[in-house]
């Protein structure tokens, strides 16, 4: 097994090789049981410096990251965009260029536009971790669903999994595509045919409109939010009507010929693409996702540090 | 490449009862005891002393693993990253007395690891160390050990290797030089 990512950044999975995720999943798996230790830190990133840049609104992918270099004893610090000088129109290049000459390693970032994450990799002399561009790319949470799915079924390869929802807007999706594919696995997404982006074909996923169909179908389901921030134009006619179209409630599930896992990226609109009952079900996996968050993130950080030279 | 055998099979069990009734004497019925192996190696010898002290005791001896990667000194100062291997203490070693056990003992470095990733599991009673070769006057670090198998005077450029049945095939330990080293 190879002990080096074949990559120097983490912009995207599409990058990634399977050997890579493997590598990653390994690495995951020891930083898992350290978190579960009385004390959930080791020293190996202490003279690392990490820059957490947010130029969109985060909570849990942003409170993960910090946790997981934070485990890592790395220096951290925090930037969003509300506030800095972004506003008083600093280009993306020269604001992350200031906070580099204060000597940071690594960068995670958060970007509103497609691409920023592997430009950004170009232009500057520091590692840089996507934590979501924009419709995208956002590799961490494709790691940590495929990591999730791993410790429920064993394994990724041979499983089928939907995506349902939203899929033109989700950078999950997208990642999740090229993970599940790199792994093995069978991809299908389901939504309404407007939320579903033509190409999906090219890239070997099959495509439904019928939920129970696509239910029936997959050993996994992973719901996806409906994100209302980044719909200009009215999609669909109602929240309502979508849930009543692409929602899982406990009646669909329990009417299956099988127990599938159910998974959700956060945060949930109950009621909306899941129900509570669904979601707090034993068949759901969305807070051990959240817990292996940390651990997939302390390992892509950890394999990424050990690339920089002293 | 020039062999030498230290210690072979029937010394190396020899040692191992030697080190066990060792043990005996300083801890009685390990009941206030736990063993913990280095990863990787250390488990190997762990697995045949826990074997060993069950034998004399007749009653379970409570042993762990423990990896040491994230803790070491060498990180981004080596050609390849190391891949972790797996910890697994399920006990608590709060008040617990402690043997850390690997097979060589070398520049200590892995033993300093190896007490702060140990330290993350609560705070022990008391820590001993048990080796199976001492590479005598070869330390970077003020850590010496309690229980030692055989005590071998080294070069620097030699290498020792405890090997196994169950993985190289023979139990025995063996010292690597080069040929034309003096």
């Amino acid at each position: 097994m190879m002990n080096n990512l074949s990559v120097e950044h983490l912009t995207g999975i599409k990058d990634l090789t399977a050997e890579d995720i493997e590598l990653i999943f390994k690495t995951a798996d020891s930083f898992k049981e350290v978190i579960n230790r009385p004390i959930k830190k080791v020293p190996s990133l202490r003279d690392i410096t990490i820059a957490n840049l947010f130029f969109e609104n985060s909570t849990r992918t942003k409170l993960s990251f910090e946790l997981a270099e934070k485990r890592l004893s790395a220096d951290i610090v925090n930037f969003s965009a509300s506030g800095s000088s972004v506003k008083k129109g600093e280009t993306l290049v020269d604001t992350v260029n200031n906070i580099l000459s204060m000597k940071v390693d690594l960068v995670v970032m958060r970007h509103p536009n497609p691409g920023a994450a592997s430009f950004l990799s170009k232009k500057i002399g520091a590692k840089v971790i996507n934590a979501g561009d924009g419709t995208h790319e956002h590799p961490t949470q494709a790691l940590l669903d495929s990591y999730s799915i791993r410790e429920k079924l064993g394994s990724v390869k041979g499983k089928k999994v939907v995506i349902v929802g939203d899929i033109l807007h989700s950078r999950v999706a997208l990642s999740n595509i090229y993970c599940l594919q790199k792994q093995g696995a069978e991809v299908m997404v389901c939504g309404p045919l407007n939320l579903i982006p033509k190409n999906m074909k090219d890239l070997g996923v099959k495509v439904s409109n019928n939920l129970k169909e696509a239910l029936e179908w997959c050993d996994v389901a992973n719901m996806l939010r409906i994100q209302l921030e980044r719909q200009d134009e009215t999609f669909f006619p109602s929240l309502r009507e979508y849930a009543m179209l692409f929602g899982l409630n406990k009646e669909i599930l329990d009417s299956l010929s099988k127990k599938i896992v159910v998974m959700h990226p956060g945060p949930i609109n109950r009621g909306v693409e899941i129900t509570s009952d669904v979601a707090d079900s034993d068949q759901s996996i969305i807070l051990q996702q959240v817990e292996n968050g940390v651990a997939i993130r302390m390992a892509v950080i950890y394999l990424l540090a050990s690339q920089i030279e002293r | 490449m020039e062999k030498q055998v230290i210690l072979n099979e029937k010394h190396l069990e020899l040692t191992l009862k030697r080190l066990c009734h060792e043990l005996i004497e300083t801890h009685n019925d390990f009941s206030e005891t736990v063993i913990i192996g280095l990863q990787p190696r250390g488990v190997h010898v762990v697995q045949r002393i826990k074997e060993q002290l069950q034998n004399i005791l007749k009653k379970e001896v409570t042993c762990g693993t423990l990896d040491i990667t994230f803790f070491r000194d060498d990180f981004r100062r080596r050609e390849t990253p190391l891949i972790p291997s797996v910890t697994n203490i399920d006990f608590s070693i709060e008040n617990k007395k402690i043997v850390l056990v690997d097979d060589v003992l070398f520049t200590g470095r892995t033993i300093r690891s190896g007490l702060d990733a140990l330290l993350s599991f609560g705070r022990p009673k008391g820590v001993e160390l048990l080796v199976l070769v001492d590479r005598r006057f070869r330390r970077d670090l003020p850590i010496e050990a309690n229980y030692v198998g055989k005590a071998v005077d080294t070069l620097l450029s030699e290498r020792v290797s405890v090997e196994w049945a169950e993985i190289e095939g023979q139990d025995k330990i063996v010292l690597y030089s080069k040929e034309n080293d003096e």
